[in-house]
């Protein structure tokens, strides 16, 4: 633990684009926010505090010790604040998936911003706009000009804005390891490698996952969910359902297979593996019960949004990446 | 002309901002509330498969992801043209009414509670959930956290995720409620209809038994007559999950009724060049502006416009403390915006109470958990009301189930226009000709906007309830001339 001289480490918490749960998992510490702050200052996290970013935009360079950045860029606020804070911090932490490997609101990249734009504001069946109004960065008004953020065309994670040192994965991470994480670093324990994915096991969810795996697994063609009878304890691929478990990594606690839902990869995938999409394909040809290449063809066939499902939480980090005009 | 510029308002997803332009009599011009940010999940929803979609819209939002879980799983009920089995649909539920006691806790006790708790001009140090605490006692502050702990535990256990649930399948749940859970739920729901009947008790002894309080929510330049929407069930009393959609006018008459797949003959939306957000209204009345008013399109979707629209409560404590607040306030429908507060705890109540009577029947431990008398899916609307107003989803498939289109009207978005005119008003109604604009007049702009418990400020809800901000007033020229500060 740290020495009682030592300065408090200073930190720092904000989102990008982002639904707000990653943090109510910082909140989640409960009665161990207690042991937090006595090592450690907030001194910018806009769901708690009163910094402002012109605040933050005046602290000295590598003045934050630990900043936790989760949300995808979405806009040039997003961008702003990324630059920003990787100026003013010694540590800066992808927070999430959505920081990490650009997460649901990287979905968006199967799409182009005039589509999604259109579908928004012209198309939506409740929407009446027979001008075609559209929000403007900037827009007159009799009184004034009013500014919003430019929406980009495609969504960013973190790192292909700004370095970044460290990945602590999730939708949102599971709080233990943030704990986990944060009592190390104030512990002045030897920091991993820079790049390296935190908070995270060695291994993939299969391996924790508490589901019964078959020896010889025969599946002919995959279902939906809720096609099968789920039988609450055979390993989803035995029964023939998509679980990305063999792609991703362990750190969550396996919560949605224990809530009988399959994986989707929030987590990110196992060590040594860049694309989840090739890593669950390998998992699901050892998994079929195929003669020849038609075989396979036609069990991979029977997946329902096999791009949308194996690059859930990681488009824009993918091979893939985004839709291009 | 002198603009103030608060920006940003923090605890918006983000980034907020409000901008008042005053004339040069010192009197409030216009005011623009702007929401900046966009995600898309209507296009990006498009391609997935039906049934992954209430695993996806959780995303939404991180604070209230169990609304778009809820409204996205009976959507897709509808997509397969399936009702719930009963089991299902009473799990279902009792996830939902321990939702609506978590959100509703936090948002009463760490934002609306110190603006009246602590007091409207009280030093902004103490105005927060710790000076709550400070007032009432560590004791009652623990048991704050305690119930709210309770009621995510629940979620968690029904959820399958204590944050992004994954508990809907067409046509039901993936999991069922055992016996020693109900029981266990049973003595934690009974926890949380005591905790819920002294929060009324604090309202009253604190709010309602100090004269000024009384005379700021019913006087105060916190009044906007519009109409009212809720969910109602078959009685039109006040329903979270289900029913349809009732919306009484400024007398209190009832204007227009709908079943969810019937939505969009009643709401449109309307967009603005200045906000990402856009701005429902009443279809039929159509958009006459930003006013007030019988021939406004403008509406509300609040606790308060939820017990405007209906004709009462299905629980009796709650119904006790309806039946006292309109006689308090002089008879339906209320407009003052203050007495969203006196709303969310009335329905408080009705979740604590309404999760018991649901944990007390044996019948939520049955193992029939999902109908699976699928049609070829097609099109489905699911409706219900998030804490913060009514929540629609819309999506259409091909008959594989594959999405084609997605449509989402989310419960604050219905509360744009509102919250710019309440802000407007406040705003008018405090910052005058040889006024100081200091911090107590910026918490009463404030103020407005709080009560309706906006979700783009969504992870707030268990935070301090003072909204920090800074306030620059410019020239015309943009030239800064003074800046306040609140921390």
């Amino acid at each position: 633990m740290a020495n009682e001289n030592k300065p408090k480490l200073k930190m720092a918490v904000y989102w990008g684009a982002a639904c707000g749960g990653c943090c109510v998992s910082v909140l989640d510490v409960h009665e161990t926010l207690l042991t937090i702050i006595q090592h450690a200052d907030l001194v910018f996290w806009p769901i708690a505090l009163d910094t402002k970013y012109a605040d933050v935009e005046a602290m000295e360079d590598k003045s934050i010790d630990l900043t936790l950045f989760n949300g995808a860029i979405r806009n040039s606020e997003n961008e702003h604040m990324a630059h920003v804070l990787r100026a003013k911090s010694k540590i800066l932490v992808a927070y999430g998936s959505c920081a990490h490997m650009g997460g649901i609101p990287g979905l968006a990249n199967f799409s182009t911003k005039e589509e999604l734009l259109s579908r928004v504001y012209d198309e939506s069946p409740s929407t009446i706009n027979p001008d075609k109004v559209r929000p403007q960065h900037e827009y007159k008004v009799p009184e004034g000009t009013l500014e919003i953020p430019n929406f980009y065309e495609d969504v960013c994670m973190l790192d292909q804005i700004v370095d970044v040192d460290y990945y602590l994965p999730g939708c949102p991470p599971q709080t233990e390891r943030l704990v986990e994480v944060f009592l190390a670093i104030v512990s002045g324990a030897q920091l991993p490698p820079k790049g390296s994915v935190i908070g995270v096991s060695e291994r993939a969810q299969c391996e924790e996952c508490t589901r019964i795996k078959s020896d010889n697994r025969s599946v002919d063609r995959f279902y939906r969910p809720w096609e099968i009878e789920d039988d609450g304890v055979s390993c989803f691929i035995d029964q023939g359902v998509i679980c990305m478990g063999s792609a991703t990594v362990g750190g969550c606690g396996v919560r949605c297979v224990k809530g009988n839902a399959p994986c989707r990869g929030c987590y990110g995938p196992v060590p040594g593996v860049t694309d989840m999409g090739a890593k669950i394909m390998s998992t699901i040809a050892t998994a079929l019960n195929a003669e020849d290449e038609n075989d396979i063809i036609k069990a991979i066939d029977s997946i329902e949004d096999a791009a949308g499902t194996f690059y859930r939480f990681s488009l824009p980090a993918s091979k893939i990446r985004r839709k291009i005009q | 002309m002198t603009r103030y510029t608060i920006d940003p308002v923090t605890r918006l997803e983000g980034h907020g901002k409000i901008e008042i332009f005053t004339n040069d009599d010192g009197e409030v011009e216009n005011v623009y509330f702007q929401v900046p940010e966009l995600r898309g999940f209507e296009k990006f929803c498009e391609g997935r498969a039906v049934e992954e979609v209430p695993q996806i819209v959780t995303k939404i939002c991180g604070v209230c992801p169990g609304c778009h879980h809820m409204a996205a799983g009976k959507a897709v009920d509808a997509v397969f043209g399936v009702e719930p089995t009963k089991t299902a649909k009473m799990i279902r539920e009792l996830f939902y009414m321990a939702h609506f006691v978590h959100s509703h806790i936090a948002h009463f006790y760490a934002l609306g509670a110190p603006d009246f708790v602590v007091g409207p001009t009280a030093p902004k140090a103490e105005r927060n959930v710790l000076g709550v605490i400070a007032k009432v006692g560590v004791e009652i502050g623990t048991e704050v956290l305690k119930q709210r702990r309770i009621a995510q535990e629940i979620q968690a256990l029904i959820g399958g995720h204590q944050t992004h649930v994954v508990m809907n399948v067409p046509g039901g749940v993936r999991k069922g409620i055992k016996e020693e859970e109900r029981l266990d739920i049973v003595e934690k729901a009974k926890g949380f209809v005591e905790f819920a009947k002294f929060s009324m008790k604090i309202f009253n002894d604190v709010v309602l038994a100090n004269k000024d309080y009384v005379d700021i929510i019913v006087n105060g330049p916190y009044n906007l007559n519009i109409h009212s929407m809720g969910l109602v069930d078959a009685n039109n009393k006040v329903n979270f999950y289900d029913g349809r959609v009732r919306v009484v006018d400024t007398f209190g008459k009832e204007l227009l009724t709908y079943m969810p797949n019937e939505y969009l003959d009643n709401i449109a939306e309307r967009v603005e060049p200045w906000s990402y957000l856009k701005f429902p209204y009443l279809k039929k009345v159509g958009w006459k502006g930003f006013v007030e008013g019988q021939d406004s399109g403008v509406y509300h979707a609040t606790p308060l416009s939820r017990l405007n629209a209906s004709d009462g409560m299905a629980t009796p404590v709650a119904q006790e403390e309806y039946e006292r607040m309109y006689a308090t306030l002089g008879g339906k429908p209320v407009n003052a915006t203050l007495a969203m507060h006196w709303a969310r705890l009335i329905e408080l109540i009705y979740a604590a109470e309404h999760c018991l009577e649901l944990a007390l029947d044996k019948e939520i431990t049955g193992t029939d958990l999902r109908n699976k008398m699928y049609q070829t899916p097609k099109e489905g609307v699911g409706i219900v009301e998030a804490q913060r107003g009514t929540l629609t989803h819309h999506y259409q498939t091909d008959e594989r189930g594959l999405v084609t289109k997605a449509n989402l009207i989310v419960g604050t978005t219905n509360n744009h226009a509102p919250i710019s005119m309440s802000i407007k008003k406040a705003a008018q109604g405090v910052i005058k000709k040889g006024v100081k604009v200091d911090d107590g007049i910026l918490n009463m702009v404030e103020m407005a906007f709080r009560a309706y418990d906006p979700c783009f400020s969504c992870a707030t809800h268990s935070l301090p309830g003072k909204m920090p901000m800074i306030v620059n007033i410019r020239k015309p020229d943009s030239e800064i001339i003074q800046t306040l500060r609140r921390d």
